[in-house]
C-alpha cells in the first residue's frame, strides 16, 4: 500500500539512525553453531598518523565497503560560510596532482564497484564498494585526496553551480523542507544545528577557492579521519594495506576539540507557520532540545531512543494507536529521535489530520499522549516489547554489510568509540520504565518547545 | 532536522518517477540501477559461490526458489501474484492499493489488534505492496520464531479479514494523502505524464485512485480481488535464509498450497508509449523538472542487452555517464540527471530525469538532446562499451543481492521474467557478446525518435527550444 506522508520519512531516517547496533551483541542469543566465531568480530587501531581503523569481517559475499569518514560536519563551518561542508564533499571528486578529475570515479565503475559521498552536522564520509581485491587500489585514491586535491577557480564555480541546483531539488522546490530549515533555526538558538547541512543560498553563492582551501587544510588530515572497512576482509590484511596508503600521509597539526556553541536556557514555546499554496492537508511537529548520546547523563539517551519507539515508534505505539486508530482523526502521528549526534539533538513528534478532523485536534491528542507518558510512564509489558523491536532490529541490521559500517562511522565521528557499539543493547536491557518517565517529564515540556505548521494557503476572505 | 544528509548524486531520478508512480525493478539496468549509489555488489564470477540458488517444489505443487544462508538468523520471503492495480474496476480505482493495506488488518480468528500484537510478538516484519503489474508480499522473520511468522503469513494470504472498521481507517488515510497531493506539483504532473503517454490503457490510472473511485470500494470488491488475484496459477516465491529445503515445503503448502489454482485476471492490452508530445505544467517554482521519454524495448527482446548498454552509456548509475559529463559536471546545469530503461509487462520506455533553474532549462533541455542525437548519430566508442560492459556485469549485486531481502525480491523478478535459475551465470555472457554495432543500431533505433518532453516549472519564455 502507498499513502505519502512528508513526515514518514523523517521517521524511517530517524529509525535507521537510533537502530545503531552491532552483530557482536548477539553472540549470547541467536548466533547458529555453525558461524565462525571471527565472523562479525570488529577490530579498531589506530595508525602512527592518527587515523583509526575499525574492520569488521563479514564473508559471506566476496565484497568489501570502505568507508572513509572526517570528523568534520556543517555544525564546525566557519561564520558566514555555511555550506563549505558540503560543498567540499563534492570537491573532493576533481583532480588531484596524482590523478586526472574523474579518473576516481572511472577506476570504481570499471570493477562494477560503486562509489558516493555524504555530509551531515557532523561528519562527511567517503565510499566505495569493490571487490577485495581492489581495496589497496580504493585506499590509494582515498589517501592521495585526502591531501593532493586541486581546486581552480573554474572547478569551483560549476560545482557551486551544481550545489545550488542540489539546494533548489532538495529544499527550495519543497515547501516541508522550506518549513522543517526554519524550524531548525528556531529550534536552535545558538547551537550551529541551526544552520542547514546544504548551507543558506545567499552564503552558498559566496563560497570560493579561498574558503575551500582553508577547510581542506584544516581538517582533511588523518589525524581529523576514521577508516571503517567492512566486509570480505581480514584486520590483518586491512592493517598491512592502510599502512602502506592512508600511513604515508602526514600527520596534521592537532586539531582543537570540537566545543561548539552550545543552547542557552530555553524558556519558551515557539512556533513556525509556513502556508503554501502546494499543500491541501496541513500538518505539525513539535520539537524539544534533548541530550544526545555524547551529551547524555550514562542511559539518559537510551532511554530517550526507547521512549521514541513507545511513544511513536510505529503501528503499536500509543501515539498510532491513540489517535489514528482509536480516536480516527489522524491519518499519521508518530515521534523519533535522533541520538548519533555530537551535541544535544532534537526528539520530535508529528502528526496530520484526516477527514473533518482539524489539525488543532491533532495537536492537541498528540500533546495528551504526551503528558500522560510523563506523567504516568510506560507498562513493563510496552517497555519489553520496544526492547525486543529493537534486538529484533540489530539481528536484521547485520543483514547488511553497509548498515554496520554507517553504525561504527557515524558513531566514531560523534564522540563514540566501538565499545559504545558494543555495549548498546546492554545498556538498552537496562532501561527502567522510571528511567523512561523521568526523560519524558523533564523534556518533552510544552512550554520549551517549537512547533512547526504546514498549512494550505489562507483563502481571500479568510 | 529532516534532512541531515547531503548525497553528492541523487539516490532517486528525479522527482518525477518514470512512467508514473511506478515501474517495477527489472534485473538489468533499469530502475533498480538508480539505486546504486549507496547498496553493495557480488562480482559475477562470483555469484555462484555467492549463490546456490535450490528449486524446491512442496507436495502440493508449489515452487519456490531458496537460497539457504544461516550466517544471519532470519528468513526473508518474497512473492508476489500477477495482476496488480490494472485489475482495478473501471471507477474503483486504487482497490489493489487499498487491499494491500489490509493484509495485516485481520485475518482468520484474530482482528487487527490481535493479528498486530501476535505479529509483533513473532518478532515479523510482514508488508505487501502493488505495482501495476502484480501484487507483492514480503515477510523478514528471525527463524527461532518461523513457525509463528509462518502461520501468521498463512492466515494473511488465506483468510483476509477486510474487517469494515480497518477498511474504513486504511482508506482514510489513503484519501488524506490523495487530497495532500492535489496541489503538489510533481504528483499533477505525473498524473498528467501518464494520461499523455498510455491514453486509455490502465497504465494512464491512479494507482492510489481519487477521492471517488476510493470511496466507492466496497468490502465485496475486496474479497472479489482477492479471491482473483490470490491463486496458485500467477503465483511467484522466493525463500532466502535459515531454512532447508523440506522445512521450505511444509511452509509453501501451509501458506500456498489451499489457494484456487487459476487467478481470475482481466486481459490487460499492451501499449506503445505516445512519444513526440511536449507537457507543460506551470507552477512557480525554484527548479524546474524535465522528463523525457523515447522508446523502450522488451524484456525478451534481443536488442535488450545492447540497449541496456547503450542507455549506461548515456545516463546510467555511473557517474561516467554522457549526460552526467556533460549536463553537470561540464556545465553545472543540474544536480541529478539520469537515463533509465522501463520494462513492465506492457509497456516499455527509455526516460531522462533532470532538473534546472528555470532560465537554464532551454539550454539543458538542448544539451540533454544534443546528447542523445550525438549518440544516435555516432554511436559510443569501442572503450566506453567495454568500460560499461566491466561496470554492468560487475554491478549486477549493488542492486540485487546486497542483503537476505533484495536476494529474494531478485528471485522473484527472475521467476517473473523467465530467465531461468542459471540466469546469474548466464548473464555476464549475454553482456559480453554484444558487438559495438548493435548498440550503435540499438541507439539509433531508440534515441532518433522524437520523444516526449514534460516541463514542470514557471511558463517557458522562447517555448519550442531545444
Amino acid at each position: 500500500m502507498t499513502f505519502q506522508a512528508e513526515w514518514l520519512h523523517g521517521t524511517l531516517l530517524a529509525t535507521s539512525l537510533a537502530f545503531t547496533l552491532t552483530g557482536s551483541a548477539l553472540a549470547d542469543s541467536a548466533v547458529p553453531p555453525n558461524t565462525k566465531p571471527a565472523e562479525f568480530k570488529v577490530t579498531d587501531f589506530l595508525l602512527d598518523n592518527g587515523m583509526e581503523v575499525v574492520v569488521i569481517p563479514d564473508h559471506r559475499a566476496p565484497i568489501v565497503t570502505h568507508m572513509v569518514w572526517y570528523k568534520i560536519g556543517s555544525a564546525d563551518e566557519p561564520p558566514g560560510k555555511s555550506g563549505i561542508a558540503h560543498f567540499f564533499e563534492h570537491l573532493m571528486f576533481k583532480a588531484t596532482t596524482h590523478h586526472a578529475a574523474g579518473e576516481f570515479d572511472r577506476a570504481v565503475s570499471d570493477i562494477g564497484g560503486s562509489n558516493n559521498a555524504f555530509t551531515s552536522y557532523d561528519y562527511t564520509a567517503f565510499h566505495e564498494t569493490v571487490a577485495p581485491s581492489a581495496l589497496e587500489q580504493m585506499m590509494g585514491f582515498e589517501a592521495d585526496r585526502m591531501r593532493n586535491l586541486i581546486l581552480t577557480d573554474d572547478v569551483i564555480k560549476t560545482e557551486r553551480d551544481v550545489i545550488l541546483e542540489e539546494r533548489r531539488s532538495r529544499i527550495d522546490n519543497n515547501p516541508q523542507a522550506v518549513l522543517d530549515e526554519e524550524v531548525d533555526a528556531t529550534l536552535w538558538q545558538n547551537q550551529p544545528y541551526r544552520i542547514p547541512v546544504i548551507g543558506w543560498m545567499q552564503e552558498m553563492e559566496q563560497l570560493n577557492r579561498i574558503d575551500a582551501t582553508a577547510f581542506y587544510d584544516k581538517y582533511y588530515r588523518p589525524n581529523n579521519a576514521v577508516l571503517i572497512v567492512a566486509g570480505d576482509v581480514e584486520p590483518a590484511m586491512v592493517k598491512a594495506l592502510a599502512e602502506k596508503t592512508y600511513g604515508k600521509v602526514a600527520r596534521g597539526p592537532d586539531l582543537p576539540p570540537r566545543i561548539r556553541p552550545v543552547e542557552p536556557e530555553q524558556n519558551t514555546k515557539r512556533t513556525v507557520t509556513l502556508s503554501d499554496a502546494r499543500v491541501s492537508v496541513p500538518s505539525f511537529s513539535t520539537q524539544w532540545v534533548v541530550p544526545s548520546y555524547h551529551t547524555a547523563k550514562p542511559g539518559e539517551a537510551e532511554a530517550l531512543d526507547l521512549l521514541a519507539e513507545i511513544l511513536g515508534g510505529g503501528n503499536r505505539s500509543r501515539l498510532y494507536q491513540a489517535v489514528v486508530v482509536q480516536q480516527g482523526i489522524a491519518s499519521s502521528a508518530g515521534a523519533y529521535f535522533q541520538g548519533t549526534m555530537l551535541d544535544d539533538t532534537n526528539f520530535t513528534v508529528y502528526g496530520a489530520p484526516r477527514g473533518d478532523a482539524k489539525l488543532a485536534d491533532v495537536e492537541a491528542a498528540v500533546d495528551a499522549e504526551v503528558a500522560r507518558i510523563a506523567s504516568g510512564g510506560v507498562t513493563a509489558d510496552e517497555l519489553e516489547k520496544a526492547k525486543d523491536r529493537y534486538v529484533r532490529s540489530m539481528v536484521f541490521a547485520r543483514d547488511k554489510q553497509d548498515s554496520m559500517a554507517e553504525i561504527y562511522g557515524s558513531t566514531l565521528a560523534t564522540g563514540g568509540n566501538v565499545q559504545d557499539v558494543q555495549q548498546w543493547p546492554d545498556r538498552i536491557r537496562k532501561v527502567t520504565a522510571d528511567e523512561i518517565k523521568a526523560v519524558a517529564a523533564r523534556y518533552l515540556v510544552l512550554a520549551r518547545s517549537t512547533t512547526g505548521y504546514l498549512l494550505p494557503q489562507q483563502q481571500a476572505g479568510n | 532536522m529532516m534532512n541531515s544528509m547531503h548525497m553528492r548524486e541523487a539516490v532517486k531520478a528525479g522527482d518525477l518517477l518514470p512512467l508514473g508512480e511506478k515501474g517495477r525493478p527489472r534485473v538489468g539496468a533499469t530502475l533498480a540501477t538508480l539505486f546504486l549509489s549507496i547498496l553493495f555488489l557480488v562480482l559475477p564470477a562470483l555469484a555462484a559461490r555467492a549463490m546456490d540458488i535450490q528449486q524446491v517444489t512442496s507436495p502440493k505443487g508449489i515452487t519456490a526458489w531458496l537460497v539457504e544462508d544461516y550466517s544471519v538468523p532470519i528468513v526473508a520471503v518474497r512473492f508476489v501474484f500477477d495482476g496488480g492495480s490494472t485489475q482495478d474496476p473501471v471507477g474503483k480505482e486504487g482497490l489493489a492499493n487499498l487491499m494491500t493495506g489490509l493484509f495485516d488488518e485481520g485475518a482468520g480468528p484474530l482482528d487487527s489488534e490481535a493479528f498486530q500484537i501476535r505479529l509483533d510478538d513473532a518478532g515479523a516484519e510482514m508488508s505487501f505492496e502493488e505495482t501495476r503489474d502484480g501484487v507483492y508480499g514480503s515477510m523478514r522473520m528471525l527463524a527461532e520464531q518461523r513457525d509463528e511468522a509462518f502461520d501468521l503469513l498463512r492466515l494473511a494470504v488465506n483468510e483476509p479479514r477486510f474487517d469494515q472498521a480497518p477498511i474504513d481507517r486504511i482508506r482514510a488515510q489513503i484519501l488524506s494523502g490523495i487530497i495532500a497531493n492535489e496541489n503538489d506539483p510533481d504528483t499533477v504532473a505525473q498524473h498528467k505524464w501518464a494520461r499523455a503517454i498510455y491514453g486509455d490503457h490502465p497504465y494512464s490510472r491512479s494507482d492510489q485512485g481519487s477521492r471517488q473511485s476510493i470511496a466507492a470500494i466496497t468490502q465485496d470488491d475486496l474479497k472479489t480481488l482477492h479471491k482473483a488475484v490470490f491463486a496458485r496459477g500467477g503465483l511467484h516465491v522466493a525463500v532466502v535464509g535459515a531454512i532447508d529445503a523440506e522445512t521450505l515445503k511444509k511452509k509453501l503448502d501451509m501458506v500456498f498450497g489451499d489457494l484456487p489454482q487459476k487467478q481470475a485476471l482481466t486481459p490487460v492490452a499492451d501499449v506503445e508509449p505516445k512519444l513526440a508530445q511536449r507537457l507543460e505544467v506551470n507552477y512557480d517554482l525554484p527548479q524546474t523538472s524535465l522528463q523525457l521519454a523515447w522508446p523502450g524495448v522488451k524484456r525478451k527482446s534481443a536488442d535488450f542487452f545492447p540497449a541496456v548498454l547503450m542507455n549506461e552509456i548515456l545516463g546510467g548509475g555511473t557517474f561516467t555517464s554522457r549526460l552526467y559529463q556533460e549536463v553537470r559536471e561540464k556545465r553545472g546545469l543540474a544536480y541529478g540527471v539520469n537515463s533509465s530503461l522501463v520494462n513492465q509487462d506492457h509497456a516499455d520506455a527509455l526516460i531522462v530525469t533532470t532538473g534546472t533553474r528555470s532560465d537554464r532549462v532551454a539550454e539543458t533541455l538542448g544539451i540533454v538532446r544534443d546528447v542523445a542525437r550525438q549518440l544516435a548519430e555516432d554511436g559510443p566508442t569501442e572503450a566506453e562499451l567495454a568500460a560499461t560492459k566491466k561496470y554492468l556485469i560487475g554491478a549486477y549485486a549493488i542492486s540485487n543481492l546486497d542483503s537476505s531481502s533484495s536476494i529474494a525480491a531478485t528471485l522473484v523478478e527472475l521467476q517473473l521474467d523467465d530467465l531461468g535459475i542459471d540466469y546469474m551465470q548466464r548473464r555476464a555472457g549475454y553482456i559480453n557478446a554484444v558487438t559495438l554495432d548493435q548498440v550503435k543500431a540499438a541507439a539509433k533505433k531508440l534515441l532518433t525518435a522524437e520523444p516526449t518532453i514534460m516541463v514542470v516549472g514557471p511558463p517557458l519564455a522562447g517555448a519550442g527550444k531545444g
